[in-house]
């Protein structure tokens, strides 16, 4: 077999990637320089008027990405926090581990567009049951109309729905971990906390940096829960990016504009994803 | 006069004739026309019986079930067994209702012969739709149609959709807390005023803001104000312009509500509109917890369930309240949207201190068939037989399927007393107000019926949402829609949104 031949069978994938990647990239790309909408379809030329018209005027794009910044590094902060706090309590021995494990997954196998509709109903503010439990204390929050309890309901229905993915990828790392080192901490006298904070903490550092950063990928194309549960109000107080997007592109169909904003946000999430990797990698490992 | 008087009798006529051709051959193979049996007519069962369009496939993309979608898909069951086609119905939700044929028609496909959306999306898929032929155009059944829904159904006088199901917004009210002597009484001490169907918006809201937050029904539970669609993107600009078209469409000034038809100046954010939502913040303070993100669901079960005294918007509501199963059948009444002690007069640049009232003629459901279809004949008959008289007779009685009265055969009370056992007086002052608002007004606002009309209607809702999340004042909510219009206008074409614009303009100056 030559050279010829090898490439050869590397061609149905590379016809794969082409199909699935470069080509939807190349042409959103060629799209974002059109002024296709719902009045003028075709992929005439503008240039790059779309991407001034976000650079310059488009401060609702921006406000919308500030926002979901804001929210996307909450919610997986608390579910990093939450994973790992789960992950420890059934890594070790205790009654009924399996069945917690499994228990602890179940929101992540549920639909989230159901489980939001749900989380919807339990938040409603005057039907909901939560309201009509803290009635009783004469306590009525406005969950979904208020600015900021909005942000935070969004924040609760995101960390419930994701911390188990959180807590699968860090039990999994845990039960990958070498006994020797936590052998050795004992014999050195060390008890549970110095065992984490010296021991399991840092031998967690990668896989801790893989989980966050898949989760910040997911967290930060938010759309269903935001489309169910406030569709971006009250006012824009829950709008995001991709929220934002969605309506440009196939609420408004303004084709040639949302596709300048896609090309943008994915250019953005590249680079900001590849500073937060590196900022993690020199607070998380430390290289002695 | 006289002329509708005979057109009444001819209507209640027919309309004994079909409750006495009830239970023949078609109702018993069909029992969703048991109350009438089939109707004769161009496209009734009788009809579609005779033709046979065996081995030919119908698509139709359609709204998800069950409002319009089930009686899309029950039709197309129908029509299938009626003439032996094969039809195939998509169900797809509202929201990319209008995106799901738009890419396949600006791509040229037609994976749809017929396609149901909004009447609104007129301008923009008209150019991918077949017209209604003339035979359908000029059939008896659509003779019946009010010249509201011709004119919502057309462009330019050329019928584009096919005539399925009828809207416009108008005022429910609790009629058993209203008529109520000891409740008048009460207000009236309290007050000073008398407690009457509000005749203006201010009234409105000082009567929901009086009867907010107590249990007015006895029912162990606070009742509230008003139920109102205010949540962001779910048609809540529809909610916005129904408070708007009193304080801002002036008959004295022709050529336009939404824009000034000759210089195409934004007019949404001119001091009746701006009124108008100013009214609408301070109906966050008597809607229900949480009521600001109440969409078109929340208000058809807030009101249908009785927990509001007031609630505006399509007949759902209304519909849903009336319903057997209903806790508060027979409790409401309806009657048309409340007017304005004043009205903005642009041209004078003040206000005309007098009553105004103007019905608003909302978008609703339409049904279409795609140009580039090879079965125009069977999309045609399809529709034609969806809203048959028997059909559709049935289909109103139905909330959950979304189809409202449309036909002036609909407008007869004895309908709704005798198959529906709805009260009598409650069934004509419905009637009355439909018919009111369709045919006898001369001041109705139509849609917003322009190219790109959803960047329109999307920027509305993003400001007046950020206006009633407190965010922004009205003022400066709708100045930066008027701005957002700008743009608009600036990117589709100043003379294009004109165009289309006057079609709207001369229906709402009456010059058809």
């Amino acid at each position: 077999m030559n050279f010829r031949h090898k490439h050869i069978f590397l061609l149905p994938g590379l016809l794969v990637l082409i199909g699935i990647l470069i080509f939807p990239i190349l042409f959103t790309i060629r799209l974002s320089l059109s002024s296709w909408d719902s009045f003028y379809p075709g992929l005439d030329f503008i240039g790059l008027e779309n991407y001034v018209r976000l650079f310059t005027e488009d401060q609702r794009f921006w406000e919308s990405f500030f926002r979901l910044s804001f929210l996307s590094l909450t919610t997986v902060f608390l579910q990093y926090v939450l994973g790992f706090s789960l992950a420890l309590m059934v890594w070790r021995d205790l009654a009924f581990k399996r069945f917690f494990r499994v228990l602890f997954l179940i929101p992540m196998m549920t639909t989230p567009v159901i489980m939001t509709v749900i989380w919807k109903t339990v938040f409603h503010e005057s039907l909901g049951p939560v309201n009509d439990f803290l009635s009783l204390f004469e306590i009525t929050p406005l969950w979904l109309s208020d600015d900021t309890l909005a942000k935070v309901t969004v924040i609760i229905v995101e960390t419930w729905q994701w911390t188990p993915f959180m807590f699968l990828l860090l039990l999994a790392g845990l039960l990958s971990l070498p006994e020797e080192a936590f052998l050795a901490a004992s014999i050195d006298g060390a008890g549970p906390v110095r065992k984490f904070i010296y021991v399991t903490f840092p031998l967690m550092a990668p896989i801790s940096i893989g989980a966050i950063i898949i989760r910040l990928i997911e967290a930060s194309k938010i759309m269903d829960t935001i489309y169910v549960l406030t569709s971006g109000g009250p006012g824009t107080a829950t709008e995001t990016s991709s929220f934002y997007i969605f309506i440009k592109g196939l609420r408004e169909f303004q084709m040639g504009y949302s596709a300048a904003l896609s090309f943008t946000y994915l250019v953005i999430m590249i680079v900001s994803l590849t500073i937060i990797a590196k900022v993690l990698v020199r607070v998380m490992i430390k290289q002695d | 006069m006289k002329f509708s008087v005979l057109s009444t009798g001819i209507v209640v006529g027919a309309s004994m004739i079909a409750t006495a051709a009830s239970a023949d051959k078609w109702s018993d193979q069909f029992p969703h026309i048991k109350n009438t049996g089939d109707i004769p007519g161009e496209c009734s069962y009788e009809s579609m019986s005779k033709k046979d369009y065996s081995g030919r496939k119908l698509t139709i993309n359609t709204h998800a079930v069950p409002v319009m979608g089930e009686p899309t898909a029950l039709h197309a069951e129908q029509f299938a067994k009626l003439t032996g086609a094969e039809v195939n119905v998509i169900h797809t939700p509202a929201g990319d209702l209008y995106s799901k044929a738009m890419v396949p028609f600006q791509a040229g496909q037609s994976p749809y012969d017929i396609v149901f959306g909004f009447s609104n999306f007129i301008r923009d898929w008209m150019m991918y739709l077949e017209p209604v032929p003339d035979y359908y155009v000029n059939m008896r059944q659509m003779q019946d149609v009010t010249k509201s829904h011709i004119d919502v159904a057309s462009w330019d006088g050329q019928m584009i959709q096919f005539p399925i199901d009828g809207d416009r917004h108008y005022l429910k009210y609790r009629k058993d807390v209203i008529d109520n002597p000891e409740y008048q009484k009460k207000y009236k001490a309290e007050t000073g005023k008398e407690l009457r169907v509000p005749r203006t918006w201010k009234e409105y809201g000082e009567i929901a803001a009086f009867f907010n937050g107590w249990d007015w029904d006895g029912d162990g539970e606070l009742e509230y104000g008003s139920a109102e669609v205010m949540k962001k993107d779910d048609l809540m600009y529809a909610a916005f312009f129904s408070r708007s078209v009193a304080y801002s469409k002036n008959p004295r000034t022709p050529g336009g509500f939404f824009f000034d038809l000759e210089t195409m100046t934004p007019l949404i954010n001119g001091p009746g509109f701006v009124e108008a939502l100013t009214d609408w913040v301070e109906a966050t303070k008597y809607v229900p917890p949480g009521g600001i993100n109440f969409g078109l669901g929340d208000e058809i079960n807030s009101f249908g369930g009785g927990q509001t005294l007031f609630s505006f918007s399509w007949d759902d509501a209304f519909v849903a309240a009336m319903e057997d199963d209903s806790p508060i059948k027979n409790k409401v009444g309806a009657a048309p949207l409340p007017g304005s002690d004043r009205v903005w007069n642009r041209i004078k640049g003040d206000w005309d201190n007098q009553f105004n009232q103007a019905p608003y003629i909302v978008w609703g459901w339409a049904a279409a068939v795609a140009k580039k279809s090879k079965n125009h004949d069977m999309a045609f008959d399809y529709l034609c037989f969806f809203s048959n008289d028997a059909n559709h007779q049935a289909d109103i009685a139905i909330g959950r399927f979304g189809v409202n009265p449309f036909k002036k055969s609909d407008f007869v009370p004895s309908i709704y007393v005798e198959r529906q056992g709805w009260d009598e007086q409650i069934a004509k002052e419905y009637t009355q107000t439909l018919m009111d608002m369709e045919e006898k007004s001369t001041n109705r606002v139509f849609p917003l019926r322009v190219p790109g009309v959803f960047q329109f209607t999307s920027a509305v809702a993003t400001g007046t949402s950020k206006a009633l999340a407190g965010q922004l004042s009205p003022q400066e909510a709708l100045d930066e829609v008027a701005a957002e219009w700008e743009k608009i206008l600036k990117r589709v074409g100043k003379d294009n949104v004109r165009q289309a614009y006057a079609v709207g303009v001369a229906l709402e100056d009456n010059l058809n």
